[in-house]
């Protein structure tokens, strides 16, 4: 081979292995940082790790939210109108936080089954409900409805 | 009366851009000089009607006239006249008008300033930016129009979300739209160049001012947009990596891409294909962006609409653009003669390298965008990507990136010998290195110790290659008056543009390392009188009083900041309520600085005179906008290079005389 030729040749397998090393490492790096949401019926029903980065969404549900006396520490619980989930949370919460409004919370499961928030997202627009939160809804509404079925069939 | 003016205008505008679409194109085809002639007509008519519909659109906010959809959702008596105008690029409908505007803008732009282009390449180029528009048009008219009129007319407007009243997106989509909307004329050049078959120097020379007059413009709205998420959104955030941010990185990585690859089109005519194929991405990134923001498919605070019918429409649309576009590539590609050879050790392998680097990262942050979206239609379940992921990635790609940066513009063309590159680099490699240790070891007991001595070591690197360019070049002319006659005389803009915009990169590295890994935050309780100490400051909170805006109330805090004895600042953070839409929002009070910011917010009242706070202490975060100015200035200047005027006037005469006659061969 021409000697220009092969040098040509090293560079490029050497660029070729720098940038898929680079790659490798960035889509390993992928996979960890990959959140999966979760509705609190899934998590009730056990189907989220613990101690693993999720999220969880749901409509704050009424009355739910207790402040603690000296503290920013929040606790309130968010439903999808099947099953509901404590979440804690200290911090500041954002401008769009209220009770009825559905949100999403970003942080780990505790072994007690509270979900420990590090991050609460209520969207900048009083209509909006988080994608995510309005399917967990619907899911658990039409489970709700095919159970009463169920229910009614065997009676 | 008014609002129908508008319609009717936006039709005709639709009628021109089809004329400008068809006939120019068909004439520059089967060489007919009437139907080539038609373009700039055409052209100046299509700006005339859309401009006069964004008219109307204005007017209809500035009368309050209720009776249009749109301007009775986003418009409201009580509105300070600045923000009247900008609500009309509040929301869907009008952002969209506005985007048809500028692109209309730009096509008259090209007409007017490129008047040296060939007629049959000006006409091609005219026409591919009317085919975009037609789009764009019709998306308009078809499923948003804003001048829609509603019955009953109600009394009061439904009022700009309270987000947007503020200067900062008053300005910042006018700016980004003007990027992305400005990489279609790179598009539009390349497709020209493609049904052309004349891929040569003049077309790289003729499509890079434009090129980087669009990137400027995407980088002061990209810049503007951080400045404004840090200071309106009341976190201290000044990037999320949300997918609409995403959105408007990617057209800009590609563009700066593109930018570096025409220089070596059009200084060394190699890369020919590959700086077409990055027009072509680069557009396709901004439609994409447009795509994704505007359709609603992802999850952001930008996201407007959720109407399928509206995502179908811009999917088809995106499709046909980019696989029409492809399809010309994959055609017409292979005819391109191969460019000027380079050695291996060579500024162009150099560039290729960033390029390479620069496409890797933009992959990466597609597929971070796109990755919710795929496994949420695989039923793999609903995933976010995390914020870290995004870091890591630049982490491991960016000092790379970095260093080919600082050796680029030391080597020369074509072939560079290694050993004299190397001893050029000396200097700058122990200098840098140095700096990293000297920034590094005093925190060696921390963990990060490590990065802010890589982040300094690259910054240095950065500036001291750039000054031993600076020192080689002007070793023959006298200093600053030196460089004052190469900018006048000599047209080396594009030189200083560069050195002032890797210079931006410098203090943007700088400040970003700086202010992640010393910030320092705390969320808390405070009762009126308390004092909280805070990075060698103390702060003082006096309360919250009630105030009234314009048209908002609020709760005005107080917060005094000393350092030992001294007042440094009175910080004034606000948390308003909009009369109209009632959702509260934050406003911080921020003391910015050279060095650093001091931010506070309020959080919410927790009774007896209580507040939650949120205090803030962000050493250099200025640094990232002033990294990102001295990039769009460096830009600017590059764009403003004598040569270009120059030598395009001189090559421009000589090949309208032979590419005309080449067409008519051919």
């Amino acid at each position: 081979m021409h000697p220009k030729r092969k040098k040509r040749l090293y560079l490029i397998a050497l660029m070729v292995a720098g940038v898929g090393i680079g790659i490798g490492l960035a889509l390993n790096a992928f996979n960890d940082n990959l959140m999966f949401f979760y509705s609190p019926s899934e998590v009730v029903a056990g189907e989220a790790p613990s101690g693993h980065p999720i999220r969880v969404g749901g409509l704050v549900t009424n009355g739910s939210v207790k402040r603690q006396e000296n503290g920013l520490t929040v606790l309130f619980d968010v439903t999808d109108n099947a099953e509901t989930v404590t979440v804690e949370y200290t911090g500041i919460l954002p401008d769009l936080f209220r009770e009825g409004q559905g949100i999403v919370a970003r942080g780990r499961l505790d072994t007690d089954g509270v979900f420990v928030a590090e991050e609460v997202l209520a969207k900048h627009d009083e209509n909006y409900m988080p994608p995510e939160v309005a399917d967990a809804l619907q899911t658990a509404h039409q489970e709700g409805v095919e159970a009463a079925a169920q229910g009614s069939a065997t009676q | 009366m008014i609002p129908e003016l508008g319609n009717f205008a936006l039709v005709l505008g639709l009628t021109l851009a089809l004329v400008l679409a068809v006939f120019p194109m068909i004439g520059s085809l089967n060489n007919t000089p009437g139907w080539v002639a038609l373009a700039r007509p055409a052209a100046w008519g299509q700006f005339f009607f859309v401009a006069v519909a964004f008219a109307c659109l204005v007017y209809a906010f500035l009368a309050d006239d209720f009776s249009v959809l749109y301007v009775s959702r986003n418009g409201n008596t009580q509105l300070p006249t600045l923000y009247k105008v900008s609500a009309v690029w509040g929301a869907h409908e009008g952002s969209l008008l506005l985007w048809a505007l500028i692109l209309s803008s730009w096509t008259v732009a090209v007409s007017l300033f490129a008047r040296d282009l060939p007629a049959i390449v000006m006409a091609r180029v005219l026409s591919v930016m009317g085919m975009i528009s037609i789009g764009f048009v019709s998306f308009l008219l078809f499923t948003s129009n804003p001048f829609d009129r509603r019955f009953p007319v109600p009394a009061e407007g439904g009022d700009l979300n309270p987000l947007l009243q503020d200067f900062g997106l008053a300005v910042h989509p006018p700016m980004l739209y003007m990027g992305y909307v400005g990489l279609s004329v790179a598009f539009s050049f390349a497709i020209a160049a493609l049904i052309g078959g004349k891929l040569d120097a003049a077309w790289a020379r003729w499509s890079r001012p434009w090129t980087t007059v669009a990137w400027v413009f995407l980088t002061i709205g990209i810049t503007l947009g951080s400045w404004w998420a840090y200071y309106e959104l009341g976190w201290g955030g000044w990037w999320f990596w949300d997918p609409v941010e995403n959105a408007s990185f990617m057209p800009w990585l590609a563009g700066t891409a593109l930018i570096h690859s025409l220089a070596v089109t059009e200084k060394r005519g190699a890369f020919k294909r590959w700086t077409v194929l990055l027009s072509l991405l680069a557009f396709s990134l901004s439609l994409l962006g447009t795509f994704l923001v505007r359709s609603g498919v992802l999850t952001s605070v930008h996201s407007f609409a959720a109407d399928p019918e509206r995502g179908l429409f811009i999917l088809v649309f995106l499709c046909i653009v980019i696989g029409g576009s492809l399809a010309l590539y994959a055609w017409r590609a292979p005819d391109v003669s191969g460019g000027g050879r380079f050695d291996m050790v060579s500024r162009e392998t150099l560039l290729l390298g960033n390029n390479l680097l620069l496409i890797v990262i933009t992959a990466f942050i597609l597929l971070g965008t796109l990755a919710p979206l795929v496994y949420d239609a695989l039923g793999w379940g609903k995933i976010s990507v995390g914020f870290p992921w995004f870091t890591t990635m630049l982490i491991i790609f960016a000092p790379f990136m970095i260093l080919l940066m600082g050796m680029a513009p030391l080597a020369r063309w074509k072939h560079q010998d290694a050993g004299e590159l190397l001893r050029q680099l000396r200097i700058a490699f122990l200098v840098s290195v140095g700096a990293g240790l000297v920034a590094a070891l005093p925190l060696l007991h921390e963990g990060w110790s490590l990065w802010v001595g890589e982040a300094v070591m690259l910054s240095v690197w950065l500036a001291a290659t750039l000054s031993i360019g600076l020192r080689q070049r002007l070793r023959n002319r006298k200093g600053l008056a030196g460089i004052w006659r190469d900018l006048r005389l000599k047209g080396s803009g594009s030189y200083y543009g560069m050195v002032m915009a890797h210079f931006g990169i410098a203090i943007f590295v700088i400040g970003v390392t700086v202010v992640t890994l010393f910030d320092v935050e705390k969320d808390l309780r405070m009762s009126p009188g308390e004092t909280v100490e805070l990075a060698g400051h103390a702060f003082l909170f006096e309360g919250v009083a009630a105030h009234r805006g314009p048209n908002y109330r609020s709760d005005l805090g107080t917060v005094r900041v000393y350092k030992g004895e001294r007042e440094v600042a009175v910080l004034k953070p606000e948390k308003r309520t909009y009369l109209v839409q009632t959702k509260p929002m934050t406003e911080a009070g921020i003391d910015a600085g050279f060095t650093r910011d001091i931010y506070v917010s309020l959080g919410e009242a927790l009774g007896g005179g209580d507040w939650s706070l949120r205090l803030y202490y962000k050493p250099l975060v200025r640094w990232i906008w002033l990294g990102g100015i001295f990039i769009a200035l460096g830009g600017l200047l590059a764009a403003s290079d004598k040569r270009y005027r120059m030598a395009v006037r001189r090559r421009a005469s000589a090949l309208a005389r032979g590419g005309l006659a080449a067409e008519g061969r051919s």
